[in-house]
């Protein structure tokens, strides 16, 4: 299932083809890196320079999976040179990480999980809370995931809200506290808050609100997302923008809001208002970038993905608000002693600014803000964090132009970024009746 | 005596022990969870019928099995249409045996990549900005690029029936070939016409070959998810879909009951097509 993408050695390379597909990044890199090996290329020279610590004596190899966001090669490699702990990460999407993490406790050390997967799979007890007490950082951890406000006087958003499963009452238990304690679920790690991304050269007017997308302009030229979790959530905040509905919680609906919502989807769908509904990220990206959608549901890396492409693509800030995410790492319960050391100070490293920084520079916000400033030139941490005008060109991690001179992030700062979060992903009471209805909405 | 007795059992054996590990293990296993019961995270043995209640009493699910044997349907009157013509062009109208094998393989070569490949590059000849409409366009056919093109179910039964097609001309071409040339020489000595030689001696004689290719055919329609997923763009729905959404939300006794009543089902079919055509003769 996964691959030892640290491996600089060629062993990487001598098995490419047992690299999971799903992580085809991950093996293309792998495949070259033993290629460039085998071919006498020696990259040896330049990797195993210092193991800081005792692990490089008495290796340590965790093994990770998640989502495909945060399953970073690059992550990987840093935490071998920096920790001398080999990471092992296996890409997955969110349905089969749920799965995974319930149903094979013991095939995996460090699980990349969203909050509302938190959620739904920390009851089967496969994952141990973590003391904050070995959380360097702890204190400098941005307060939506603790106190579940960003500034004191700010509301928490509706949803699957991270400090609302952030924290349980002890080391054993399986019950999420409504209050920080010290026993966190998930160290944060990476989140965002999602809105609709647009054509600017197609949908030829401004696009404010949620709603827009319900535009007869748009008849057949839209889409939205078919995860039942985050879709439904879209949803929502379309009909609410539309007035066709205002939700008690948007996160947790009743019954009759769940039917009122699919009804109205349903209704939607026969008048010929979607084009498609997509599931995974490249979907989303070759729909845009065709012109087959003008306006839909889209997550900000597909956006930049769209734009690299050479075709105009924005991501809209929208007056309802922003739908955010977020993840974080839990540790899976079977971990003891020295794994369980190399599980807090891999979480530790993570939130020391390096990874922090990487993230932002995607795009993504890093959970611990002040380390990740430090990494980040003040030019950077302008154009992503302040909203500000880029001095000089914007580089992607991988050293790609990803705004030139002069670009403003879509949404602007942080602050008004997650500051406008209107609900979370989240998982509902009624989440077997949600998916049955949303089944019904896919077949109508 | 003994031993003339038992060596047909041992031979027997590996084949059975092989369908009972590979086969029967698995569906029992199936049978035995749609009874469970679930939550969103865990399913817990019981023995309830709330799974199949659920499943048989949604309009969705009714919905859903309509549009799959819609899809089924379309797609085996097509594919029988044009594999029987294939078959019979390769049969009778190739008269080297060499070239008859040389145009089988070609048939076949589109098989050598993956069917999602094969099926995902319609997606860019057939959509708005797609080949198709561009050209089409340019030739000034027409001034509106056609949307039903793509994401409809025109354009899940092209593909199915692309990627379906050799699955009928396979059976029906191996039972051609069996046709002794003597009985169509003796019936145009008999003094019947070409239409009169195909519907009373090519047809007859060709349906082993159409009723296995129609099974083919037929199963691979009722289970398929993924080119209905792709090719609808997520607007339609079939049964294989419907089980691979339930067990994305871990709902696997759902999808459990589901997949017997689909088993049911196709078994039901295939029983049928069986009692019309007795396949034996082929084999």
């Amino acid at each position: 299932m996964s691959q030892k993408i640290t491996d600089r050695t060629g062993a990487a390379g001598a098995t490419p083809g047992k690299a999971e597909v799903k992580g085809a990044w991950v093996s293309r890199r792998g495949l070259l890196k033993g290629a460039a090996a085998l071919g006498g290329l020696a990259v040896g020279g330049q990797a195993v320079t210092g193991f800081p610590t005792v692990w490089a004596q008495n290796p340590i190899t965790l093994r990770q999976f998640g989502t495909g966001v945060s399953n970073l090669n690059a992550i990987a490699e840093k935490c071998k040179a920096d920790l001398g702990i080999t990471l092992q990460m296996t890409a997955l999407d969110s349905d089969a990480v749920s799965q995974r993490v319930v149903t094979q406790a013991n095939s995996f050390d460090i699980a990349d999980i969203e909050y509302w997967i938190c959620k739904k799979v920390f009851a089967a007890g496969t994952l141990q809370p973590m003391d904050v007490a070995k959380i360097k950082y702890y204190d400098q951890i941005v307060p939506i995931f603790t106190t579940g406000k960003l500034t004191p006087d700010s509301k928490v958003a509706q949803g699957t809200a991270p400090n609302t499963v952030g924290f349980v009452e002890g080391p054993d238990s399986k019950t999420f506290a409504p209050a920080p304690t010290q026993w966190m679920t998930l160290i944060p790690t990476i989140y965002n808050a999602d809105t609709l991304g647009i054509r600017p050269d197609l949908v030829g007017r401004p696009i404010k609100n949620w709603k827009d997308i319900l535009d007869p302009a748009f008849k057949g030229k839209t889409s939205i997302i078919n995860i039942p979790s985050i879709g439904i959530m879209d949803a929502a905040m379309i009909c609410e923008s539309a007035g066709i509905i205002k939700y008690g919680d948007k996160g947790n609906m009743t019954k009759a809001e769940i039917d009122t919502t699919i009804d109205f989807l349903i209704k939607t769908k026969k008048a010929g208002q979607f084009r498609a509904f997509w599931k995974t990220f490249d979907e989303s990206v070759n729909l845009m970038a065709s012109g087959e959608v003008v306006i839909q549901s889209m997550w900000s890396p597909a956006v930049a993905a769209v734009r690299s492409k050479g075709v105009p693509c924005v991501y809209q800030p929208l007056e309802e608000g922003y739908r955010a995410w977020g993840g974080g790492l839990g540790i899976a319960r079977h971990l003891k002693g020295a794994q369980l050391d190399a599980a807090y100070e891999y979480i530790n490293w993570y939130l020391s600014g390096w990874v922090g920084a990487y993230l932002n520079r995607q795009g993504y916000y890093s959970a611990v803000l002040s380390t990740a400033e430090k990494n980040m030139t003040p030019d950077e941490w302008a154009f992503w964090m302040l909203g500000q005008p880029a001095k000089a060109d914007i580089l992607s991690p991988e050293g790609k132009v990803m705004y030139t001179a002069g670009a403003v992030r879509d949404g602007g700062s942080f602050e008004e970024r997650m500051g406008a979060v209107a609900c979370w992903n989240s998982v509902m009471d009624e989440d077997r009746y949600m998916v049955r209805r949303w089944n019904e909405f896919i077949a109508a | 005596m003994t031993l003339s007795r038992i060596v047909p059992y041992l031979q027997a054996t590996p084949l059975t022990l092989i369908l009972a590990a590979f086969l029967v293990l698995p569906i029992a296993t199936i049978v035995m969870v749609s009874f469970w019961d679930y939550d969103s995270i865990q399913i817990f043995p019981a023995f309830v019928f709330t799974n199949y209640e659920e499943t048989i009493t949604s309009p969705v699910t009714w919905s859903t099995y309509l549009n799959t044997l819609k899809y089924a349907g379309i797609v085996w009157a097509l594919t029988l249409a044009i594999g029987f013509w294939v078959a019979y062009y390769l049969a009778f109208h190739i008269r080297s045996a060499t070239m008859q094998m040389v145009l089988f393989l070609v048939c076949t070569i589109p098989f050598l990549t993956s069917n999602i490949i094969r099926m995902i590059s319609w997606i860019p000849f057939l959509g708005r900005n797609g080949l198709l409409n561009q050209t089409l366009m340019t030739m000034g056919v027409i001034d509106q690029p056609l949307e039903f093109l793509l994401f409809s179910d025109f354009a899940v039964v092209l593909a199915m029936v692309h990627l379906y097609t050799l699955f009928m001309v396979t059976p029906i071409f191996n039972t051609l070939m069996r046709i002794d040339r003597a009985l169509i020489e003796a019936a145009r000595d008999a003094g019947a016409s070409a239409f009169q030689i195909l519907t009373n001696v090519i047809i007859p004689l060709a349906k082993p070959g159409i009723a296995i290719g129609s099974i083919f055919v037929v199963t691979l329609v009722m289970g398929d998810f993924i080119t209905v997923r792709f090719m609808s763009g997520g607007q339609s729905a079939s049964v294989g879909l419907m089980m691979a959404n339930q067990i994305a939300l871990l709902q696997y006794p759902a999808a459990a009951a589901n997949a017997v009543i689909l088993l049911a089902l196709v078994l039901l079919m295939v029983a049928a097509i069986l009692r019309i055509v007795n396949i034996r003769k082929e084999l």
